[in-house]
């Protein structure tokens, strides 16, 4: 009954699960299982302007093994992105989203694609979460051609618009009115669908973020702000950069709610709730407690501003990924071998497509003019030396 | 009343009204005059009429009818839900209108002058030229920023300045400037059409000004292709680009035959027309309105240096308004901008008729 299920069920974790299950699918059927099992929140929600939703949260087996595989994918590439910085094979900025994990998967799991997302820099698991591969993750990191900006973004500059995820955006607080501005155009082409425009508590304060809350609250648009509020903007506290830290509370009219950032359920009951909502009465905030176990990027220790043992702190009391891991347990869907096991699989999985990465050409010299335009008109562009190199823009 | 004259002065100046012979050489008797506001205002109801996805915001664009009158009747025939009336936050509107043209919309975002505009340049360079590049062609933009640009008529410093330059500087930007009605349309219109951003620099004096317009101008369908610059009056003697129709009839009357070039785009630049046209004359005198260093004259001066350089029989000539920022009192306005008689006095040292030297300030 199990293979039979795997066969016809179309998701990604059941696929990349395939060879564990088949070695286990005599014992039981544990990944497929859609059996509800109901979790509560570590915390109750608090609200601004608006009514709490339920701390009980649905769930199933299922959901449990791929919040589970998909955050410890994601934990074990930006630790294989660390590393590979540090060989410098990723150059200039890396910042990197370990400890966050449950923002983005929590997330995804409200959502559909038809759903639009879009953040800052530290992109790269908001970007697998929204079915971009490992492949192009590392060759984009390492510039080369198989990345998803074909390696002329760079870290900071993550797109996959068929998965209606906007970016990767170096500016500071740039992409919120841009996702109010997503938000407007699925309002424009009623698509009753929503945006939402992830922002840290550095950028809360950012005067363009009221700005367009403003225009969004005027236009009903169904926009939600998202402050990933990892406490931290870059290396000064949130007690030192905001008057008002309680940023689910900074929209004023707009209502907001606080959520456990490190909690993926609390994510998904709250970005649920904030579709519902936004469909029908406009802006939201949602403000993730969450943490960042990196320094701000990869130039950064991370410890001339907080202590380690606050960062341990958090390891051991909140990891997104070890919580998980105990509710599988708890609810007995696997041993702790078998949990391990995948590891194993996704430490394998990231190892192969840093390699194939490695193996990725760099850029063909011409892609130096490619994309400038989207219609090039026959226009010409320069090199450094224009007597030199010259090319008409496609 | 002195005020009005002292406009309609200023905006002489530098602008052309129609010189009566061109309009028998040209056009047939029975040709419609439209004014630049009304070819704006009906490039704009053509383009919303013909594609959905076109819709306009700005402020004071709708209830108000347009600062500037430019969108006058728009809300009432689209609707609010395509011509948006917004709050004074620039930052925040332009960044919306971006993320609508990542999404497929084509906004067209209109600052009431593009001073205004360096409130929300961050979203015009980093969100909207730079995103087609940085996505390997994932996320194009099809957004037009449009408005006023450069000196008006007593507005002071702060309203005053020419943008071409910084936008122009820029790659992932398109920039054009129309001069007349037939470039207002037909540029505004390809703009609007075009899949990358567009900086859409009007002219506020131009606005009223009246010029005749063909059948094919005011057909819907009708368009000018970006980046190709109009040979407005054709010369031998020298090359005058940006437009001084005044200045090259008054050359005319000292035998100085001058070939004065429309660029209509200012990225991309027409390259070939102006060398072309240099090749042809040997001189080349370029005329701006906005700060002279690092401006469009210099790129245009360069360009030639480099593809034309044995071709010139003189110096390049640079006139531009003045290095300093605009003066309110009326006297002083008149020398911060280009006036005919610096254009002449420019082209008559290219071509090495004395001129007598004017007194140092």
């Amino acid at each position: 009954m199990a293979l039979s299920r795997l066969a016809s069920s179309s998701s990604r974790s059941a696929d990349l699960l395939k060879p564990l299950c088949s070695a286990i699918s005599l014992r039981r059927p544990i990944s497929t299982d859609t059996t509800p099992i109901t979790v509560e929140t570590s915390v109750p929600f608090t609200s601004h302007q608006c009514d709490t939703p339920s701390r009980s949260v649905q769930t199933n087996a299922k959901e449990l093994f791929t919040f589970f595989r998909d955050m410890a994918l994601m934990r074990r590439m930006e630790i294989a992105a660390d590393s590979l910085y540090k060989a410098k094979l990723i150059r200039g900025f890396c910042h990197l989203y370990d400890g966050q994990e449950a923002v983005a998967v929590g997330m995804e799991a409200a959502i559909t694609k038809k759903d639009c997302i879009i953040t800052a820099y530290r992109d790269h698991c908001t970007f697998v979460s929204r079915g971009g591969t490992l492949l192009e993750v590392f060759a984009e990191l390492m510039g080369r051609q198989a990345g998803c900006s074909r390696g002329k973004g760079g870290s900071m500059h993550f797109y996959k618009k068929d998965s209606n995820f906007y970016g990767g955006h170096g500016i500071v607080g740039a992409q919120v009115p841009l996702g109010c501005g997503l938000a407007f155009a699925q309002k424009y082409s009623k698509d009753e669908a929503v945006t939402f425009a992830l922002y840290g508590d550095g950028a809360a304060n950012q005067g363009q973020l009221f700005e367009a809350l403003n225009i969004s609250a005027l236009w009903d648009l169904p926009a939600i702000l998202v402050c990933e509020n990892n406490h931290y903007g870059m290396g000064t506290a949130e007690w030192r950069a905001a008057k008002s830290p309680a940023y689910y509370k900074r929209g004023d009219y707009a209502p907001g709610l606080k959520v456990d950032g490190m909690d993926a359920f609390a994510v998904k009951q709250a970005c649920t709730f904030a579709k519902e909502h936004a469909l029908k009465n406009g802006p939201i905030i949602l403000e993730m407690d969450t943490y960042r176990y990196h320094g701000h990027s990869m130039s950064d220790p991370g410890s001339t501003y907080r202590t380690r043992d606050e960062i341990t702190g958090v390891r051991q009391e909140r990891d997104p990924v070890e919580r998980i891991r105990k509710l599988i347990l708890s609810h007995d869907l696997a041993t702790e071998k078998e949990l391990k096991d995948i590891e194993k699989e996704i430490r394998k999985e990231v190892d192969d497509a840093i390699a194939q990465a490695k193996e990725n050409p760099l850029p063909e010299s011409s892609e130096l003019f490619t994309n400038v335009y989207a219609k090039g008109l026959g226009v010409e562009s320069f090199g450094a030396d224009r007597k030199e190199v010259r090319a008409i823009l496609p | 009343m002195l005020a009005i004259a002292r406009q309609r002065m200023l905006g002489q100046s530098f602008k052309k009204i129609l010189p009566a012979v061109s309009v028998l050489r040209s056009y047939s008797s029975a040709a419609k005059q439209i004014t630049v506001r009304e070819a704006l205002n009906s490039a704009l109801d053509e383009e919303m009429s013909a594609d959905p996805k076109v819709f306009l915001m700005g402020e004071e664009v709708g209830e108000y009818q347009g600062a500037y009158k430019i969108t006058k009747g728009l809300l009432e025939k689209y609707g609010p839900e395509r011509v948006l009336d917004t709050p004074i936050t620039e930052a925040g509107f332009t960044g919306i209108g971006v993320g609508a043209a990542y999404y497929g919309l084509k906004p067209v975002v209109e600052f009431m002058t593009f001073n205004f505009s360096m409130q929300a340049i961050d979203h015009i360079i980093n969100s909207a030229a730079k995103s087609n590049y940085m996505s390997a062609g994932q996320i194009s933009v099809p957004i037009v920023f449009r408005g006023p640009n450069g000196a008006a008529a007593g507005v002071g410093a702060q309203h005053s300045q020419c943008y071409a330059a910084w936008y122009a500087s820029c790659p992932g930007l398109k920039v054009l400037s129309p001069y007349n009605s037939e470039d207002a349309r037909g540029l505004l219109k390809a703009a609007i059409r075009d899949p990358d951003p567009v900086v859409f620099l009007e002219n506020e004096l131009l606005y009223g000004e009246s010029f005749p317009v063909s059948d094919e101008v005011l057909d819907s369908s009708f368009c000018l292709p970006i980046g190709k610059a109009k040979i407005e009056r054709e010369g031998k003697d020298v090359t005058i680009t940006a437009f001084s129709k005044m200045a090259a009839e008054m050359l005319e009357k000292d035998g100085i035959y001058a070939e004065v070039i429309n660029l209509r785009s200012i990225r991309p630049l027409d390259r070939s027309t102006i060398n072309a046209s240099v090749r042809k004359t040997n001189r080349l005198i370029t005329v701006e309105e906005g700060f002279p260093q690092h401006g469009v004259g210099a790129e245009i001066c360069a360009s030639v240096v480099e593809e034309s350089f044995s071709y010139l029989d003189a110096p390049v000539e640079r006139i531009a308004g003045a290095d300093v920022p605009m003066p309110y009192a009326a006297n002083l306005e008149r020398m911060a901008v280009p006036q005919v008689e610096d254009i002449v006095r420019a082209a008559k040292r290219a071509c090495y008729r004395s001129v007598p030297l004017a007194a140092t300030a």
